[in-house]
């Protein structure tokens, strides 16, 4: 067993405190920089009135950072931010959308064609507001395909 | 009283100077070193290599020297800028245009802090290939691979401050390469209970995304807690020099007939001769004082260092782009050039790119002194004739292979080209950054099978890895232009 000398034993006892009281403080203290609260603009988007999205139509909107469509199924949102490493992808009705920073490519739909994005662009849920306006959830994904029909 | 009035000046300077500023004799220099804080750093003597110029370069003072420069002029800058996402881009602009000296101050911030890390990443090879790394000096080795990450994140954080185009997307880029383990966690479906990327993101940002907060925490790192970490290592960096035996030299070189050894019999004086003693102006086994030969070194390299940086700052402007927009990416977003070696890599696999391939760079360069304990070759630059041969070889088959893979990639693609549907794991595992390690790896092997030499082979494939970041360094900062297209030039850039 364990063979040390009073005085050894009370040093060691007293180190052994030290360094567990120390320890307990230190993580205390660095809990600090993690955020127990993300904060940042609301990421609930009213759009307005659906009527004033003709069908057919897409609108890249820049604050809510994504795209809105609307063909005749019905209106999606997808979102212009890649999936590779957070800039903003462009968007051309043929090609589908092309991220400046590093060259990823995605079809129409979203799904990942080229580059390095691991995951396609995420589909955002669009619904109604109370108020009757048209309001994208950026929080919450949809899968692919999903479309919204007003009325 | 009168009497001590008098007498003031003269007892001031003997109260603050401990023993002479004017030492006469060897003696005197020597205690004059030892009674000072500052000049105590460095031994009384040293060998008369360290002072050769070829055999360090200066590297490690020049490292030095543009962190004082660095200090200096970031406390000035302090001054003005203001950590403020509404506010910081203007008060860099008030730098730059308005306020006294603000853009020369600036500009020689900049120029310093590129100045350092070519500083440091020359160092770091010098040590290497001299193989200064060897026992006893291994620890000085963790502790400078230490301060390389710590004078690259004193850069990364810095590019934020000035809240412009470059910096917003450059930023974005980096802490997303922080979140890239998602990469692998979504993959494997854990990240709902592990997400180390997540994690390393928000306590980098404090939000999830790049805002205010991570502005605050880009500024904290940059201006306290880096720098001080940095202060505290530099000094076991120098202190470990000095007590791991100074400049490392090559001890088994046959010595100089004319340099005096330790006595180890002494003489009794048979003949008067004419002449001087042999012992005249020659210190103990080839060493000289450090005062003042080290410090006029010492103090060339530091007036060379702040003439490079004063005449680049005098005709380079630092560059400063429009105010940061988050709804619309520069294109190309590009971080400063000693990170677009690991950009080209990240346009590959994020988290290979971004963490997997440094992580394993850092372990194996902290390994090397470790793994190589053969104490030949320390103080000889490649080891000797051999170890140049396979510097050479290396060179070329590093720059070789990486050039190979770089135009297979541009000309044909890869996987995800040819296969569409593939899964990302294998993306995330086989794509051109990860082919070019493993290259470099069976390289350093063969070498090892072939020559039996640990050092070979680390001399191997540390070369090997030095042309590779040059090569991928180039092809991101020349050759890629928007969307991270290849261009051979930038002129032939679509105009948009």
């Amino acid at each position: 067993m364990f063979d040390a000398g009073r005085r050894d034993f009370l040093g060691l006892a007293a180190i052994g405190s030290a360094l567990a009281a120390l320890g307990t403080a230190l993580a205390g203290v660095l809990r600090l920089p993690k955020p127990a609260v993300l904060p940042g603009p609301m990421r609930v988007y009213k759009l307005g009135d659906p009527a004033q999205f003709a069908v057919g139509s897409v609108v890249k909107m820049d604050a809510e950072q994504l795209y809105l469509f609307r063909d005749e199924r019905g209106f999606h949102a997808i979102s212009s931010v890649c999936t590779h490493l957070g800039c903003i992808v462009a968007h051309s009705e043929r090609e589908g959308f092309a991220c400046p920073c590093h060259g990823s490519k995605f079809d129409t739909q979203g799904k990942v064609t080229g580059g390095p994005a691991p995951t396609g662009l995420a589909w955002l849920e669009v619904s109604l507001s109370p108020d009757g306006q048209l309001q994208v959830n950026g929080e919450t994904e949809v899968s692919r395909g999903t479309r919204f029909q007003v009325g | 009283m009168i009497e001590n009035l008098k007498a003031l000046p003269q007892n001031l300077r003997d109260s603050v100077v401990r023993y002479t500023l004017h030492p006469t004799s060897d003696r005197e220099r020597s205690q004059a070193t030892f009674h000072n804080l500052f000049l105590h750093l460095q031994s009384v003597r040293v060998h008369r290599n360290t002072l050769r110029v070829a055999y360090s370069f200066g590297l490690g003072l020049i490292t030095t020297a543009s962190f004082v420069l660095l200090t200096l002029t970031g406390i000035l800058l302090m001054v003005y800028y203001k950590p403020s996402t509404e506010l910081a881009y203007g008060s860099v602009k008030d730098i730059h245009f308005v306020v006294p000296a603000g853009r020369f101050i600036r500009n020689i911030h900049r120029w310093a802090a590129h100045l350092m890390v070519v500083a440091v990443f020359l160092h770091m090879a010098r040590v290497f290939y001299t193989g200064s790394y060897k026992k006893p000096r291994e620890f000085n080795w963790l502790v400078g691979l230490a301060l390389l990450v710590l004078t690259l994140g004193l850069s990364f954080t810095g590019y934020l401050l000035p809240w412009d185009q470059l910096a917003y997307w450059a930023i974005t880029i980096g802490a997303n390469i922080a979140n890239s383990p998602r990469e692998v966690t979504d993959a494997l479906h854990i990240t709902k209970f592990l997400d180390v990327g997540g994690f390393q993101k928000q306590l980098l940002l404090g939000a999830n995304y790049v805002g205010q907060e991570a502005l605050i925490r880009f500024y904290v790192l940059h201006v306290a807690a880096l720098p001080i970490l940095m202060a505290m290592l530099m000094g076991v960096h120098f202190w470990r020099v000095r007590k791991d035996g100074g400049l490392s030299r090559d001890e088994t070189a046959p010595r100089d007939p004319n340099d005096v050894f330790s006595p180890t019999k002494t003489y009794g004086l048979m003949a008067v001769v004419r002449g001087r003693t042999p012992a005249v102006g020659r210190g103990p086994e080839g060493t000289v004082q450090s005062w003042p030969h080290l410090l006029w070194a010492e103090m060339a390299v530091f007036m060379f260092t702040v003439a490079v940086t004063l005449a680049l700052s005098y005709f380079f402007d630092a560059p400063l782009k429009e105010m940061a927009d988050p709804a619309i990416p520069e294109n190309p977003a590009k971080a400063p050039w000693y990170f677009l070696g690991l950009q080209e890599l990240v346009s590959y696999s994020a988290f290979m790119g971004g963490v997997g391939i440094p992580t394993i760079a850092l372990i194996g360069l902290g390994l090397i002194p470790y793994l190589d304990r053969d104490p030949r070759g320390v103080g000889k630059w490649f080891g000797g004739p051999e170890g140049k041969r396979i510097f050479w070889l290396s060179t070329v088959f590093g720059l070789i292979s990486v050039v190979a893979l770089l135009a297979l990639t541009v000309n044909c693609g890869w996987l995800r080209n040819w296969i569409p549907s593939i899964p990302q794991p294998v993306i995330t595992l086989i794509n051109p950054g990860t082919v070019i390690v493993l290259l470099y790896a069976a390289w350093s092997l063969w070498i090892l099978r072939r020559t039996a030499s640990l050092r070979l082979s680390a001399v191997a494939l540390f070369t090997c890895f030095l042309a590779g970041f040059v090569v991928l360094t180039s092809m991101g900062s020349i050759f890629r232009g928007p969307n991270w297209q290849f261009y051979w030039w930038p002129s032939q850039w679509p105009v948009h």
